[in-house]
């Protein structure tokens, strides 16, 4: 499918239906969601706005996390340059559902969430911007639960400056 | 318009690894240009992964995601020459998508 402008319709809409028409909603609604409905969730714009890490996982889970050994968090010590600092994730934990990153030290924490379908291994990387020295918390969903890793990231030029 | 996906998908015995790299500025709305003024924000909000008509990844980025965004991660089954959809939208309503082969 090539690009297209989506400025009519709501976002999710148009990624379900993939710009067939409006008059598919109904339909395009109803199938997603039965082959995986929490791959498809909507994307938590509520949770991308709050400042602090707490209140962000409680927007996402509305619940908290507990430490925990299992989930594996794997930052560099020292991030040379706060604009690029590659993070991954992942876990031994079953039935993980979902694993959000945040940066506790950024103007929103919440940096990213990550869903995966039934069967998907619980693993990810991909590369984060951090303003200065932070801690960088990663929380597991598994079962319904909440596991958290964390790690203090040393920053030496901020990646959110100009 | 060139694609902005770059996908490399390979399909193992029992899990298909995933690299994507997608050319997005993801301006996080705090970082002033040259002139002083600020650039707005732009960034990837979602990205989805379909493989045989099922989602199998998505990801939700805020603007804390690096420019140019890389991801990695695996999903269970897809065997060589199966298809991987991978789509984008941004929160200015921007979107792309592409097909390509699991090697």
């Amino acid at each position: 499918m090539a690009a297209c402008d989506s400025k009519k319709f709501d976002r999710r809409f148009v990624l379900q239906a993939a710009g067939l028409g409006s008059v598919l909603a109904a339909a395009s609604f109803a199938y997603p969601i039965r082959a995986s409905a929490n791959t498809d969730a909507a994307y938590p714009a509520d949770a991308f706005k709050q400042k602090g890490e707490a209140e962000a996982v409680k927007k996402l889970f509305g619940q908290a996390a507990v430490a925990s050994d299992k989930v594996k968090l794997d930052a560099p010590e020292i991030a040379e340059n706060g604009a690029v600092v590659p993070i991954s994730v992942s876990t031994d934990l079953p039935d993980v559902t979902s694993i959000a990153i945040l940066v506790a030290e950024n103007p929103s924490a919440l940096a990213a969430l990550y869903k995966f379908a039934p069967g998907t291994p619980p693993s990810v990387a991909s590369r984060l911007k951090m303003a200065k020295t932070t801690p960088v918390i990663a929380v597991v969903e598994a079962g319904g639960k909440l596991y958290s890793a964390t790690k203090e990231v040393k920053v030496t030029v901020g990646g959110c400056g100009g | 318009m060139p694609s902005t996906i770059r996908v490399r998908a390979s399909a193992g015995a029992e899990q298909t690894d995933v690299q994507s790299l997608i050319q997005h500025p993801m301006d996080s709305g705090y970082v002033k240009d040259a002139k002083g003024e600020l650039i707005p924000a732009h960034y990837i909000e979602t990205v989805t992964f379909e493989h045989g008509g099922k989602v199998v990844f998505t990801a939700f980025w805020g603007p804390a995601v690096s420019k140019d965004p890389y991801l990695k991660f695996k999903f269970s089954g897809g065997k060589k020459g199966d298809d991987l959809k991978v789509t984008w939208t941004d929160n200015l309503g921007k979107t792309d998508s592409s097909v390509s082969k699991l090697g």
